[in-house]
């Protein structure tokens, strides 16, 4: 297939390259003990774009995804929100860098996270009310039209271990939305959950990516990753192999290693 | 029994409850509530990356748990005024009662604490919490769920253990039936009424203990 019989993507691209750089990293190392799972990582990320990193278990991708908001500190390298000032990890991270840069973006896990003690409202607002001081009967408003958004807003009273999966990673992505992050991070969302109920969590990323969030998403769903992905980034040993469209990608991958890994997802039995 | 022994039974029964009520009782409250204090506190410091303040906690840990009671008991009542510490006898015990809970109560809730999955630390600092607000407000109450039942293992221990304090001249349940024994020469009728009472006093702090898990299983299935 050449280039021009790709069909067109059906969103229009959210982002352009005259939006303002979001988020740089340039540089991003760590290693765990012997083990080096980051070697340079250089990203970036502009307002309204969704940023898709794929790769084989152990490529470093969720590594990635938590440095960029302080559950890792990388061993060396440097982030920067909108052209601010570096957070330097070679030198020494003060505890204000951390916090300024966590305040940048929110965290949807894997397995959700939620906390079990609370209900779905509580979960909601703890961030904005305990921490960002919003006003408690504001910051309910808030969560209910959040909650009413995704579909689940008679769960507001419910806990966590009432809801199925596909409604507390839902929850997940409300709590995190509730922070007003400039930046939406999503690792693996949908990699715990039964198949079956993986569309109505990808179907609210998308709606989410559809409406101008900017987001990084680390992600198995190929499918997915090409319908929102501005920019794919394929990973392998600690490096970004190849990034690029996705169409482009997914279709004519330029590295054999690329090509091999997506041939292994999308044609298992070849 | 023979209708005197009954009647001393009758007559020695309020006695000995009102020395459960105005002594065991608070006594056992009073030590529990500064004991569960210093266990956070050790629990914390064992948990702490500082290696002098978890080498601390665990030596505290060690000594509370590795010597009989009665001996704190003593240390601390007869002993400490060799180096000019005279406090009286209920101060004595609240001490030593509460160093002791400490100790027992410091694992117990640092148990509970690393029960706590490692996602929930993360999920709290992601939503901007500082760890020591993570702890507070998701980590501890979480922990409190898991360490309900063993630690009201502990409180229960503790309520029949402040019947040591009767050797320290503290008039609480046991002291009082120690005197209507000594007085009336009914060691037997009156000491197995000490142990009913004692009993009695459980069984109402074991039912509150599965109230207080009931209501902290609300977010749990069951």
């Amino acid at each position: 297939m050449s280039p021009s019989e790709i069909p067109a993507d059906p969103l229009a691209p959210r982002a352009t390259p005259d939006d303002a750089v979001l988020l740089t990293a340039r540089g991003i190392r760590k290693s765990f003990g012997d083990n080096e799972v980051l070697r340079s990582i250089d990203l970036e990320v502009r307002r309204g774009e969704v940023v898709v990193l794929i790769g084989p278990s152990g490529s470093g991708k969720t590594t990635v995804l938590r440095s960029l908001n302080g559950l890792e500190t990388p061993d060396a390298g440097i982030l920067s929100f909108d052209g601010g000032p570096d957070l330097d990890f070679a030198a020494k991270v003060t505890k204000q860098g951390r916090l300024a840069m966590r305040d940048r973006s929110a965290m949807v896990f894997q397995q959700h996270n939620l906390f079990p003690h609370m209900t779905v409202l509580e979960n909601v607002i703890e961030g904005p009310v305990r921490v960002q001081r919003v006003p408690k009967a504001q910051a309910i408003a808030d969560a209910e039209a959040l909650l009413e958004r995704v579909g689940l807003a008679e769960k507001r009273d419910a806990y966590p271990f009432a809801l199925s999966g596909g409604q507390q990673q839902r929850v997940g992505i409300v709590r995190a939305l509730a922070l007003k992050p400039d930046l939406l991070l999503f690792d693996e969302p949908t990699s715990a959950l039964d198949p079956e109920l993986v569309g109505e969590v990808l179907k609210v990323i998308k709606e989410l990516a559809d409406e101008g969030w900017t987001m990084v998403v680390v992600t198995h769903e190929l499918g997915f990753a090409r319908q929102v992905a501005d920019e794919v980034l394929f990973m392998d040993g600690g490096v970004v192999v190849e990034r690029g469209a996705p169409g482009s990608m997914f279709t004519n991958p330029r590295e054999a290693r690329t090509r091999q890994f997506l041939d292994r997802i999308l044609r298992p039995l070849d | 029994m023979d209708s005197s022994g009954w009647q001393l039974f009758l007559d020695s029964f309020w006695p000995i409850v009102w020395g459960g009520i105005s002594g065991t009782i608070p006594l056992a409250f009073a030590s529990f509530a500064i004991g569960l204090v210093i266990a956070l506190g050790v629990a914390l410091a064992r948990l702490s990356k500082n290696r002098v303040l978890s080498g601390a906690a665990r030596f505290f840990v060690s000594v509370v748990r590795g010597t009989p009671l009665l001996v704190q008991l003593f240390v601390i009542f007869y002993g400490m005024p060799a180096i000019g510490i005279v406090l009286d006898p209920w101060p004595s015990a609240i001490i030593a009662f509460s160093i002791n809970v400490g100790g027992y109560g410091a694992e117990i809730i640092r148990a509970a604490i690393l029960s706590v999955p490692k996602g929930q630390w993360e999920a709290g600092y992601t939503i901007g919490m500082s760890s020591g607000t993570t702890l507070r407000r998701i980590i501890l109450p979480q922990a409190a769920r898991v360490s309900v039942p063993p630690l009201s293992n502990t409180f229960i221990s503790l309520v029949k253990d402040t019947s040591l304090a009767s050797l320290i001249l503290v008039t609480e349940l046991f002291r009082v039936a120690q005197e209507i024994a000594a007085f009336s020469r009914e060691f037997m009728l009156i000491y197995l009424e000490a142990a009913l009472v004692y009993w009695l006093f459980c069984l109402v702090l074991s039912s509150a203990q599965g109230r207080l898990e009931k209501r902290l299983d609300r977010y749990v299935a069951v």
